[in-house]
């Protein structure tokens, strides 16, 4: 089976051109039977290519499939070939199986949109390049996959052009993308020249064995990669495109703008961790890039109204925590919060996108509320995403998030607290949400009241998929128990992290490990019960965020109008405790919102946002300003050539 | 002075004299032909393309010299020779309902096309500065009256006179060069400079080098290379649409068909003068082609700038100056032929007579008014900009990697910025065909067969070119190792 | 006997003086005249050299130019007639629709 990979990306691509071209005389059920089906086809395959590769022995895990050379320039031989190995295949299931679900979701979404064909059209060639992009055997292979996501990307951002956001913020995505291509494109160039060869294998042979730790070379190499990486997966200081995209279709915030195409940063530095290993310094640039912006983003999060832009944020945020794991040399769990994170954050905005669906379009949360009756399914799956994604016990994102706050508090205290901050305001945001938006009292508008309802089965059936997926997704990754955390064993030969079992682990670090208990004050544990001890601190940080959210958003706004019709006695104690909370909310929640704001405000639209246009504006200007040396006067043109004659031969003769 | 009577070689000229009999032909039938009713002219010079290709291919793998050493008809020539085949016969194809459109449906036309390719044809098998000098020049007139064609349309009128005029200068210059070499070496035989340069002990003598700075200058005038490029704006706005097209992809290919014969072969021992030179005209050429091409309206002003690009990127490939370099070159002019070949075919089917549509946003909300011509015109924006996995992506990959492998890492990229910056304007076509609401009504579009066979060939070339390059590449590399 | 560079230096001397008429005169065909200036300058050029040097390759040369020559000044003046037709003026400052 493992022969047939290339059938992974192929189904896809066909669905594309069947869609593409003969769209226009097709029913809207017969594109969304193609579209879907296409996808199913390629998540079949995939399901047994992985169930082939589990047959061959653990180190023998890696197969590559070489359809035909591509480019052979010289000694350079580019081939079309495609890498079946864990890691490749964790990618491919995640992929196709989310984009399944999403292709389901959508064709009830989008189905009375006018642009239902072109949508599946350019959802179908996403899913081919994205395949492509975590199948390729070598880089260039890979870049054409990361281009061809780029491109549906920017069309999908824009999809609805009609309108002026969209349009504006597909230019945006574009042109930040630019400058991380750009990158990767330089970290290829680097590579050819350094090593001769883009094979994935080949590259990380010769480095492997013929490089030293901290070698320039690799470490300028894994820096540019690395700069892609930030470009693609929205981290600062390119990060400002990703909020803006939401103006696509919610399916499509979903599929790429959550689970799939922006992680191929993360992919892409797990998939070099060989080069990525060889450059510590690297390494910690994607480890404070990657915590930074998971706290950044987390924060900004707080303030948001609109319930898609809370997920953006949460996206980033996420994000910045896989950079995080592999910035301390935790590339499986990196890959593993990768993996539960394209659940529950694919559900999450599947879950959105259900409630704009009820609410005519509104995404602003504080015309939401008490919307759990209405939309019970809605509720519970976004419920269960969001006990996921902050970190609850026992839901998928406890396991990898907590994989990689044990390696950051391994690696390095700080990055440990800053993560850990990061977590609380997660669980914080993220309740904030849920609360803001299906509990409380209803601020829906009356005329948008009446036609409150819950999305239709096609819609809500992926939603149930991924919701059982966010909930048990994270059984695959247990830690401490010998050989329970199967996601990592089953890594382990691409990452080169040690077989797991975290007996092993702990083995090799206890050194480490004891050392940073001894440090910070905790007595000598055996550092499994450290372990655990971690493990409680993350579930209590999360519940934290819970409570924090859960009091400031139910019981206050409730608490105050139902004592005062009962106790108007009691009434002015009760205003005065309320007082206190709002001196509370004037201390610690208002100079969080303002910093938030500001930050925003300022940092987000006027730096970041004035440099990426700043530079577009510097061409646009340069090119108005250039063009008018062409006069349109014959003799001018005449002029120009013999001074360039006079330069030339003056050259020519006096150098 | 001995005078020898050189053997005729008839058959080593088999492409050449095949296009001329067939232009020859063309006039004298065209005369017969009811005005305004022209296409069988068109189709017998389409004819005369596809037998003047079988002939090249019968030539294939067996260099000679021919007429005295006068000409080389080698496998690199016989390379180019297919490029401007290609460019002729869709170019071709491209105007037959285009000049009937535009009421300038005329015989000659054909002819001064087929003229123009065996000026061609010449330049790339010139192993003598006379012959490239005379090739250039029958190209170079064929294509002054072309440009003018439409003789009532004043922006035609002015592209043929700054054609013209800017044309016979750079001629000019270029004469002067060739005599100042004729000159310091003796001999205007591309072999015999070769040989008396590299016995020559002293490479400094300032006639050879000015000499070789007026050859730079009359090429680089031919290529559009900056400081020389500023007539292709203008001209290209102005010509005939095919007529733009096969002046794009054939006069360029042509111009570097020469260029590259004289410089990497006649003035390899010089390579490490004018190395140099090339170096900054290619960063100036790509830059300020991209630059300006984003602020240009006009479709056809853009892809002019953007042709300027182009020549910018090939010039890296001889900067490069290796094996690699020069098979990147000419890999990449078949890949240009292709795609811009379709992207002026594109601009033709939409543009008529009286509603031209040149304007960029003229382009606005075609992609849902034609599916099929919108789906056509982003393949060729796509390879334009080099994005895989086109014919356009393969061939940046292949100069760039040729670039880099000699050393040239910063060249590189610089190329490889210039792409980026490219992809704005490349890609703002496509997203107003996608993506904006269309500005007025569209008429329909006049499809016709011929019109229709251009752009398929056109289509099938970008993609087959993209998706399988090996073969095209061989062929490419078996070229230059001839020559080398 | 005349020294080659006799003949060299006042071929330089034509070719500049067409160089300047066609930078300077506003004249369509006055620039075309000098550019035929400028090309027999180069003819100029190549018979010396060629007699210089005892080789025929340059006076050959010559003949082709005078050919390649009188082809360009029949279409040359052909566009310029035409373009008065349309424009009813040839001076090339007036010829500029096409700029930026």
């Amino acid at each position: 089976m493992l022969d047939y990979v290339w059938l992974v990306p192929l189904f896809p691509i066909i669905g594309a051109i069947i869609n593409g071209i003969f769209g226009t005389k097709l029913s809207k059920k017969t594109v969304g039977v193609v579209a879907c089906g296409v996808i199913g086809l390629s998540f079949l395959v995939s399901v047994l290519v992985f169930f082939s590769l589990l047959q061959l022995p653990p180190e023998s895990r890696s197969f590559e499939k070489i359809i035909y050379t591509w480019i052979a320039a010289g000694d350079l031989k580019t081939t079309v070939g495609f890498l079946v190995d864990p890691l490749s295949m964790i990618m491919m299931l995640t992929v196709s199986g989310v984009s399944f679900l999403i292709h389901i979701y959508s064709v009830g979404y989008m189905h009375d949109d006018e642009g239902f064909k072109r949508y599946f059209t350019y959802l179908n060639l996403f899913v081919f390049s994205m395949l492509v992009l975590v199948c390729a055997n070598n880089f260039l292979m890979m870049f054409v996959g990361w281009e061809g996501v780029g491109l549906c990307s920017y069309l999908l951002i824009g999809f609805w052009y009609q309108r002026k956001e969209p349009a504006d913020a597909g230019k945006k995505a574009f042109v930040v993308n630019r400058i991380g291509d750009y990158g990767f494109l330089l970290a290829m160039m680097l590579i050819f020249v350094t090593f001769g060869t883009l094979n994935f294998k080949e590259v990380f042979n010769i480095a492997h064995y013929n490089f030293q730790v901290g070698s320039m070379v690799i470490t300028a190499i894994t820096l540019l990669l690395f700069v892609g990486a930030t470009g693609k997966s929205a981290q600062i200081p390119l990060y400002t495109w990703l909020p803006d995209a939401m103006e696509g279709p919610t399916p499509v915030s979903a599929l790429i703008h959550a689970a799939t195409m922006v992680t191929a940063g993360v992919y892409m530095v797990v998939r070099c961790n060989v080069l990525f290993t060889l450059a510590p310094i690297s390494l910690t640039v994607v480890a404070i890039i990657g915590v930074v912006t998971a706290v950044f983003t987390a924060s900004i999060a707080l303030a948001a109204n609109d319930i898609k832009r809370v997920l953006a944020y949460s996206t980033i945020s996420q994000l910045g925590y896989m950079f995080l794991a592999c910035g301390v040399g935790a590339f499986s769990a990196g890959i593993f919060h990768l993996m539960t994170h394209a659940f529950f954050k694919a559900l999450l905005f599947l879950g959105a996108g259900s409630v704009m669906h009820a609410m005519a379009g509104e995404l602003d949360m504080r015309k939401m509320g008490a919307l759990k009756s209405h939309m019970p399914r809605t509720y519970w799956t976004f419920l269960i995403a969001t006990l996921a994604i902050a970190g609850i016990f026992p839901f998928a994102g406890f396991f990898s998030k907590d994989e990689i706050l044990w390696n950051a508090f391994q690696k390095n205290t700080v990055l440990w607290v800053l993560g850990a901050g990061a977590a609380l305001m997660t669980a914080f945001y993220m309740f904030r949400a849920v609360f803001m938006t299906f509990h409380g009292e209803s601020r829906v508008d009356e005329e948008v009241a009446k036609h409150l309802h819950e999305s239709p089965s096609v819609m809500t059936s992926p939603l149930v998929v991924l919701a059982i997926l966010s909930a048990i997704g994270g059984f695959v990754g247990i830690p401490i128990i010998k050989g329970a955390n199967v996601f990592h064993d089953f890594l382990a030969p691409v990452t080169g992290e040690h077989l797991a079992g975290s007996a092993k682990v702990t083995l090799t670090n206890l050194a480490y490990a004891s050392s940073t208990a001894v440090s910070s004050g905790e007595a000598v544990h055996h550092p499994v019960g450290l372990e655990v001890l971690m493990m409680a601190i993350s579930l209590a940080i999360a519940l934290g965020g819970l409570g924090l959210a859960y009091y400031m958003y139910i019981k206050n706004p409730s608490l105050p109008k139902r004592l005062a019709e009962k106790f108007k006695l009691l009434y002015h104690l009760i205003c005065n405790k309320y007082f206190v909370d709002e001196i509370y909310d004037f201390l610690f929640v208002n100079p969080i919102k303002r910093g938030s704001e500001i930050l925003w405000t300022f940092f987000d639209v006027r730096v970041v946002d004035g440099m990426v246009n700043g530079s577009g504006r510097f061409v646009e200007f340069g090119s108005s300003v250039l063009k008018r040396i062409q006069t349109g006067y014959v003799q001018n043109y005449a002029l120009s050539i013999l001074v360039g004659i006079g330069a030339i031969i003056a050259y020519f003769l006096f150098m | 002075m001995d005078l020898v009577i050189p053997k005729i070689d008839v058959v080593s000229l088999g492409p050449e004299l095949i296009l001329s009999i067939a232009a020859i032909f063309v006039l004298l039938v065209s005369v017969f032909l009811p005005k305004g009713r022209k296409d069988p002219a068109a189709y017998l010079s389409l004819l005369g393309i596809f037998f003047a290709f079988v002939s090249s291919i019968f030539l294939w793998g067996n260099p000679r010299y021919s007429f005295n050493n006068m000409i080389l008809v080698d496998n690199f020539a016989l390379f180019f020779n297919s490029i401007f085949l290609i460019a002729a016969g869709l170019s071709i194809l491209m105007s037959v309902n285009y000049l009937e459109e535009q009421e300038m449906s005329h015989g000659e036309f054909y002819a001064l096309i087929l003229f123009a390719t065996v000026g061609m044809m010449f330049m790339a098998a010139g192993s003598n500065l006379i012959t490239i000098f005379l090739g250039l020049e029958t190209m170079s007139i064929s294509i002054y009256v072309l440009a003018g064609f439409f003789r009532r349309s004043n922006k035609s009128n002015e592209s043929a006179l700054k054609y013209l005029l800017l044309g016979a200068f750079s001629s000019a210059f270029l004469l002067y060069g060739i005599a100042m070499m004729y000159g310091a070496t003796g001999t205007t035989d591309l072999k015999g400079i070769s040989e008396y340069l590299s016995k020559a002990a002293y490479l400094k003598d300032p006639m050879l080098l000015a000499g070789m700075g007026l050859l730079l200058v009359g090429f680089g005038f031919k290529i559009a290379s900056v400081p020389f490029h500023m007539w292709t704006p203008d001209v290209y706005e102005g010509a005939p649409t095919s007529i733009t097209a096969f002046m794009s992809v054939g006069v360029k290919a042509a111009a570097f068909a020469a260029f590259v014969r004289v410089f990497l072969y006649s003035l390899w021992n010089l390579q490490p003068d004018w190395n140099h030179v090339l170096w900054i005209l290619a960063v100036l050429t790509m830059t300020l082609g991209n630059v300006v091409a984003i602020s240009q309206n006009n479709i056809k002003r853009m892809l002019a700038y953007s042709s300027i690009a182009h020549a910018g990127y090939i010039m890296i490939g001889m900067v490069a100056s290796s094996e690699l370099g020069t098979s990147g070159i000419l890999f990449y002019m078949l890949a240009y032929a292709f795609m811009n070949l379709g992207a002026f075919g594109v601009i033709i089917l939409y543009g008529r007579k009286g509603e031209e549509n040149l304007d960029i946003n003229d382009y606005s909300g075609m992609g849902f008014k034609y599916p099929g011509l919108a789906l056509l015109m982003t393949v060729f924006m796509f390879s334009l900009a080099g994005i895989p996995p086109t014919a356009g992506f393969v061939g940046k990959f292949y100069i760039f990697s040729a670039a880099i492998k000699s050393g040239y890492i910063w060249l590189a990229i610089i190329g490889v910025m210039n792409s980026l910056v490219s992809v704005y304007y490349y890609l703002r076509i496509t997203v107003m065909m996608y993506m904006k609401e269309p500005v007025k009504e569209f008429a329909g579009l006049k499809w016709s067969p011929s019109m229709a066979i251009a752009l398929i060939i056109a289509v099938i070339g970008t993609l087959l070119i993209g998706i399988f390059p090996s073969p095209y590449l061989d062929l490419a590399r078996q070229s230059v190792q001839l020559f080398m | 006997m005349i020294p080659l560079s006799y003949y060299l230096i006042l071929s330089a001397v034509l070719f500049t003086v067409g160089v300047i008429g066609v930078l300077v005169r506003r004249n369509a065909i006055v620039i075309f005249m000098s550019i035929e200036l400028m090309l027999n300058a180069v003819n100029l050029s190549f018979v010396a050299i060629s007699k210089h040097l005892d080789s025929l390759d340059g006076q050959i040369f010559v003949l082709f130019v005078m050919t390649v020559a009188a082809a360009e000044v029949a279409v040359g003046l052909a566009i310029i007639i035409n373009l008065f037709r349309n424009k009813e003026t040839v001076n090339v400052d007036e010829i500029n629709i096409m700029k930026w």
